[in-house]
């Protein structure tokens, strides 16, 4: 047997006798491991999903052109094919019909484009031209449970058409819910005829890009873009990183509570192991051989525990998919009947990480054991002395000045990656304060008479460094939490104050939530107004609009509004006041996020195109806009009336004349609009209860993750206490020998544990108060580009420190009880 | 600008007109209805150039030009190009402009057996926007940059496609001859069963053939077929063979023969001008097609008898290929699979004419549905 086999069957054989402190070590990894890639891959096949199916529909076009719905005017089709460099101009109109997207296509055009699209209707090409005929993607018609020969209706405008289902796409042609429609069919049931909303467009061979671009660009109308169809494919990518990203940031915590339990509990069982491990020394192993061993033992723990993570991700993440169609609060990544890709390589990536945060976290307590002269460490009683003795005031003022520091960058593309940096190194300066703090309060406790409670103060006065250090991991869980509960109730908070703002009337009406055929006409809009019951209308136009290529469409609102009711209907932040000379250009109000994205300034102008057309406005204000995360636009309706011609509207807030029941006003408009399922009328306290219950829903996932990453903070907490429990159990006989009953060495126990957690619980309180201002201040206005108000749920976390603090104390007694036990004499005589 | 380059589709639409040439519903005679095809009924007199341009009241026309071609380095070369046009009575009441209400099919090809191969491909649009156009008055048929137009003296021809172009110019040097009874010319037993149908022979060629990138100068003799009708295959027909022959002599030879599903003639036709420029058009009884020579496809395993003995009336002559390999197959989306070349026709020995010779009908899974 070689040397180095011999000292790990050395090393390794103490494991069997530590298989609890192993467990739970592999455990927490695997728990941080398990949230991480679960995360990660339900996030990614919801993606893959959206970008492959982006992909087919973009097909082998080299360039898009592409306005807002309704459209452009199609003669621009027959322009851009006549340009020298274009091979195929392919016409599309898209709709969004309760809910299915519908494109038109001229076939012969689409398929240059998009072969894989249309391979499968060449033999049904006859039956394309059926003028009411459509094709679902497999996905589209198993979602309406729809087969070939079916019927389908449809809403364009307040008319229902029926359109006949021709046949299925292959499920391998588009993977998303689709539905396709010759482009004739498609404009004239739609009620769209001579409107494309976007043209595809391939070029001819050794064409320039650059050239053919331009030379589209100079046949543009206002508001109608070209540009390479990557960015279609990216555009849900994009929407959604923010929310992503915090979530990945959040599942790491999880991570790197685990790898501080690792570090913890490898300290401690260094420590309690350190007659052995100096038994090694004298046996001949090397200084850096038993550092290596002991770094090998942490990356052996972390490769198990992420591989047990990696596993149970991937059953979460079949599990979310199944049963959110992995939607994990973002509400844009739905993908019903999204499959799970295995992932081998990122599992390995996984495994790999989670090896190496682990070794990592083994490195700082193996080099202390390694530097400990054997002679020294073979003799007994050499208790005090732990990684954390030192204590580095420096480092940790550095980091939280740098913490502080780094708070006040912008975001890059668009995340707070500063906002992160500035999160970890706060979080860092203060667990490495931790020791300090503790002697400081400890040294501040009362005197006491009670026996046992004076002897857990100077025990733990004796031993800080061991016990903050089992503090650590509870620390870095607690204080995310608290800074998470902040953010989130602050946000509740400021939604639901914004909720009370936009909600002004008794009741909300909207046509078709997910379509854009729908729309209430003039004849509606007075049956609604005229309405019994209805003492007053308010009715709003919401229509994308798309000012920039590679950004997503802002959301254009034409509502009632002017410059003196601006302030009741909108959450305003800043207004701009009214030039001297009067209204200059019409006003419009932008939402904080048009600040972010489009760089615009409350009092500057804003050209907005308009049916084709580029319009001056002014900015009279920024609002805060919680609903609608690429930026809006509030316009009043008469302005965006004499500038498109468009005097339809898909919204409206209705006020009831007194003592009116609003169930009967519903019915009652109901069968006077005679639109069915497709209108949507709900009180406004509905509205209210239903957006709160989908904000709390979103949050559902970071609940689940900080519990957690609080879970692993206890195991943490469970850990410390046994090994050191275990190290004093000389200790423990030699106050049994003095006198102290059983029953008053567990209260000292207790006492040490409720001293320890509320003074790390205390600590992680504060910690958690910085850290939440980063949160609110910087990575959700960084994120999400919108602002909320700092509001601190008291309560809530009072009865959370409460109950942690005593779940530590619980944990403390129950980890140490074993230690309690057995004879007094022979714990004594053992270490004599 | 091209459209679709869609061999599948092509073949769909092919298959479709088909299908709706050999529907069982009778059109309304003078097609008064909105959509609905008009009737080919007899008496109709035609009139040039209005008869070269479109008849979108039809169901099916065709423009369809045959020849042969001469390289300065000797090389003769066959080439087809055809404009087929297609009425959709289903979108007749979209209001759309791109209500599909007429679909344009090109087909274009080039025999070359010094290469050993048929270089073709195909073009099709619906009609609008200009993009793609069957215009009435006189010849004026686009796809994109591939067209077919009579602006004054000749037929101007115009096909660039992926590996090869056609640019042509085919004057007439004789008047148009008319097939059947003055045009009108039957293709079976009912009287419905029928097309208007002229034919420009001897047409005079020059212009230029590109192949893989090299242009060069080309002369030779050329056939221009056009075609319209709204029903002109009867129920039960699978196929047809049809030869075009400029004679040496000045004279020129159309004939055809429509077979059903057991290889009977259902019926035949033809017309000859003599070198002198008398006319005589044949009935089924006096037209005869009989293979002498068979070719197995190896891509398709179809046989196609690609020699003949045709005789029409007193003349007989013998059918040889340009090459054997002139196949366009199409079946993996329709069945559509048929033969289509240039042919030397002989008298004995003696070469008297070049023509084209079509084929349809002879693949397996070949099916007018």
């Amino acid at each position: 047997m070689t040397p180095a086999r011999t000292w790990a069957r050395l090393l390794f054989a103490q494991w069997r006798e530590s298989r609890a402190r192993i467990a739970v070590t592999v455990l927490a990894l695997a728990l941080g491991t398990a949230m991480a890639s679960a995360i990660h891959l339900v996030n990614r096949s919801a993606l893959d999903e959206f970008e492959q199916a982006a992909r087919r529909l973009a097909g082998e076009a080299d360039l898009v052109v592409r306005g807002s719905p309704p459209g452009f005017p199609e003669a621009l089709f027959a322009g851009v094919a006549r340009l020298d460099g274009v091979a195929i101009a392919s016409p599309v109109l898209e709709l969004t019909v309760d809910g299915l997207t519908v494109v038109g296509l001229d076939p012969f055009r689409a398929a240059g484009v998009q072969p894989a699209l249309f391979g499968e209707l060449a033999g049904n090409l006859r039956d394309f031209f059926e003028p009411d005929g459509i094709f679902l993607s497999a996905a589209a018609a198993g979602q309406r449970q729809l087969r070939t020969g079916d019927r389908m209706d449809v809403l364009a405008g307040t008319t229902t058409r029926q359109l006949r289902v021709l046949g299925l796409l292959d499920a391998n042609a588009y993977p998303r819910p689709l539905g396709v429609m010759d482009i004739a069919a498609a404009q004239w049931q739609f009620d769209r005829l001579g409107l494309l909303t976007r043209i595809d467009v391939r070029l001819e061979e050794g064409a320039s890009t650059a050239t053919v671009r331009a030379a589209i660009e100079a046949l543009l109308p206002a508001g109608v873009v070209v540009m390479t169809p990557a960015i279609d494919s990216q555009r849900v990518a994009s929407a959604t990183r923010a929310y992503r990203t915090n979530l990945g940031m959040l599942a790491l915590v999880a991570v790197l509570t685990g790898a501080f339990l690792v570090l913890t509990a490898q300290a401690l069982s260094v420590l309690r192991r350190r007659g052995s491990l100096a038994l090694l020394r004298a046996l001949g192993v090397t200084r850096r051989e038993l550092g290596r061993l002991l770094v090998a033992e942490g990356v052996v723990v972390g490769a198990i525990g992420a591989a047990i993570g990696v596993g149970l991700g991937q059953v979460i993440a079949y599990w979310t998919l199944r049963a959110l169609a992995g939607d994990l609060g973002a509400g844009q990544l739905a993908v019903p009947g999204g499959t799970l890709a295995a992932k081998p390589l990122t599992w390995l990536i996984f495994i790999v990480t989670g090896a190496l945060v682990a070794g990592l976290a083994a490195w700082l307590p193996a080099r202390e054991a390694a530097a400990r002269p054997p002679a020294l460490a073979l003799k007994s009683g050499d208790v005090d002395a732990g990684p954390a003795a030192a204590r580095p005031f420096r480092v940790a003022f550095a980091l939280i000045a740098a913490g502080a520091g780094l708070a006040f960058m912008p975001s890059v593309y668009g995340l707070p990656l500063f906002g992160y940096a500035s999160i970890a190194a706060l979080l860092f300066g203060g667990v490495l304060l931790v020791p300090s703090v503790a002697q400081g309060l400890l040294r501040a406790a009362p005197a006491t008479r009670a026996a046992p409670l004076s002897l857990a103060v100077a025990q733990l006065r004796g031993a800080p460094a061991q016990a903050s250090l089992g503090l650590a991991a509870i620390i870095v869980s607690f204080s995310l939490m608290v800074a998470m509960a902040i953010m989130v109730h602050s946000f509740r908070e400021s939604f639901i104050d914004w909720l009370d703002t936009v909600l002004p009337a008794d009741m909300q009406l909207r046509l078709q939530q997910g379509g854009n055929t729908a729309a209430l006409g003039e004849r509606e809009q007075a049956v609604i107004a005229r309405q019994d019951g209805v003492s007053r209308a308010e009715f709003r136009r919401v229509v994308p609009l798309l000012l920039r290529p590679e950004a997503a469409p802002v959301t254009l609102i034409a509502a009632d509004i002017d410059a003196h009711t601006a302030a009741q209907r909108l959450a305003i932040l800043h207004a701009a006041p009214l030039p001297a000379g009067g209204e200059t250009a019409p006003p419009v109000w932008v939402s904080e996020a048009m600040t972010d994205l489009y760089g615009v300034q409350a009092g500057a102008p804003l050209a907005l195109p308009l049916a084709g057309r580029e319009a001056v406005f002014r900015v009279a204000g920024v609002y805060r806009e919680y609903g609608r995360s690429g930026g809006a636009v509030v316009i009043p309706r008469a302005t965006y009336v004499a500038a498109t011609g468009d005097r339809a509207v898909n919204e409206a807030s209705l006020w009831l004349a007194r003592g009116a029941d609003p169930a009967a006003v519903a019915r009652d408009l109901r069968a006077a609009l005679a639109l069915g399922d497709a209108l949507q009328l709900r009180t406004t306290t509905e509205v209210r209860e239903r957006s709160l219950a989908n904000f709390d829903r979103a949050f559902i996932v970071t609940y689940a993750l900080e519990a957690i990453a609080v879970l692993i903070g206890l195991l943490g907490v469970g850990v410390t206490a046994a090994a050191t429990a275990f190290a004093r159990r000389a200790e423990f006989g030699m106050l049994r020998h003095v006198g102290l009953l059983r029953r008053e060495l567990a209260l000292m126990l207790a006492g040490e544990g409720l001293l320890m957690s509320a003074i790390g619980v205390v600590f992680a309180l504060a910690l958690g108060g910085v850290l939440s201002l980063v949160l609110v201040y910087v990575v959700n206005r960084q994120s999400f580009l919108w602002s909320i108000d700092l509001a601190i749920p008291r309560l809530q976390l009072a009865l959370l420190a409460l109950a942690l603090i005593c779940a530590a104390a619980i944990t403390t007694v129950v980890s140490g009880r074993a230690a309690l036990g057995g004879d007094a004499v022979r714990a004594v005589r053992e270490d004599w | 600008m091209r459209a679709a380059r869609w061999p599948g589709v092509l073949a769909a639409v092919v298959a479709a007109s088909m299908a709706a040439m050999s529907a069982a519903a009778a059109p309304v005679p003078g097609g008064s209805l909105p959509g609905e095809p008009q009737a080919v009924v007899p008496g109709y007199v035609m009139a040039f150039p209005r008869d070269h341009g479109s008849h979108p009241a039809f169901r099916t026309e065709w423009w369809y030009a045959t020849g042969w071609l001469r390289t300065p380095a000797g090389e003769d070369l066959g080439f087809q190009i055809t404009f087929f046009r297609s009425l959709q009575p289903a979108a007749a009441r979209n209001p759309s402009a791109f209500a599909p209400h007429q679909i344009l099919i090109a087909h274009a090809a080039i025999s070359d057996p010094s290469r050993g191969r048929l270089w073709k491909d195909e073009r099709i649009a619906r009609a609008g926007f200009g993009l793609a156009e069957a215009r009435e008055g006189d010849a004026a048929v686009w796809i994109d940059d591939w067209r077919l137009a009579h602006p004054g003296e000749v037929f101007e021809v115009r096909a660039p496609a992926q590996d090869f172009a056609l640019e042509l110019s085919l004057r007439e040097r004789q008047p148009p001859l008319l097939n059947g009874e003055a045009g009108f010319s039957r293709k079976g037993a009912t009287p419905l069963a029928a097309s208007y149908y002229y034919s420009l022979p001897q047409l005079e060629v020059s212009g230029h053939v590109v192949r893989e990138g090299r242009r060069v100068a080309v002369n030779g003799a050329a056939w221009l077929d056009h075609e319209w009708s709204s029903e002109p295959l009867e129920p039960g027909a699978v196929g047809w063979d049809w030869v075009s022959v400029n004679l040496g002599d000045g004279g020129a030879l159309m004939a055809f023969r429509i077979r059903d599903a057991q290889g009977d003639v259902r019926w035949a036709g033809g017309t000859l001008r003599t070198g002198e420029g008398g006319t005589r058009h044949f009935g089924p009884d006096e037209i005869a097609f009989t293979p002498a020579r068979r070719w197995r496809s190896p891509r398709t395993a179809v046989e196609y008898p690609v020699q003949w003995d045709v005789r029409a009336g007193e003349l007989a002559i013998r059918l040889e290929p340009l090459m054997d390999d002139q196949e366009s197959d199409t079946r993996r989306s329709t069945g559509a699979i048929y033969w289509e070349g240039a042919v030397r026709a002989y008298d004995g020995d003696r070469e008297v004419g070049r023509g084209y010779l079509e084929l349809t009908g002879y693949g397996e899974a070949l099916t007018l549905r």
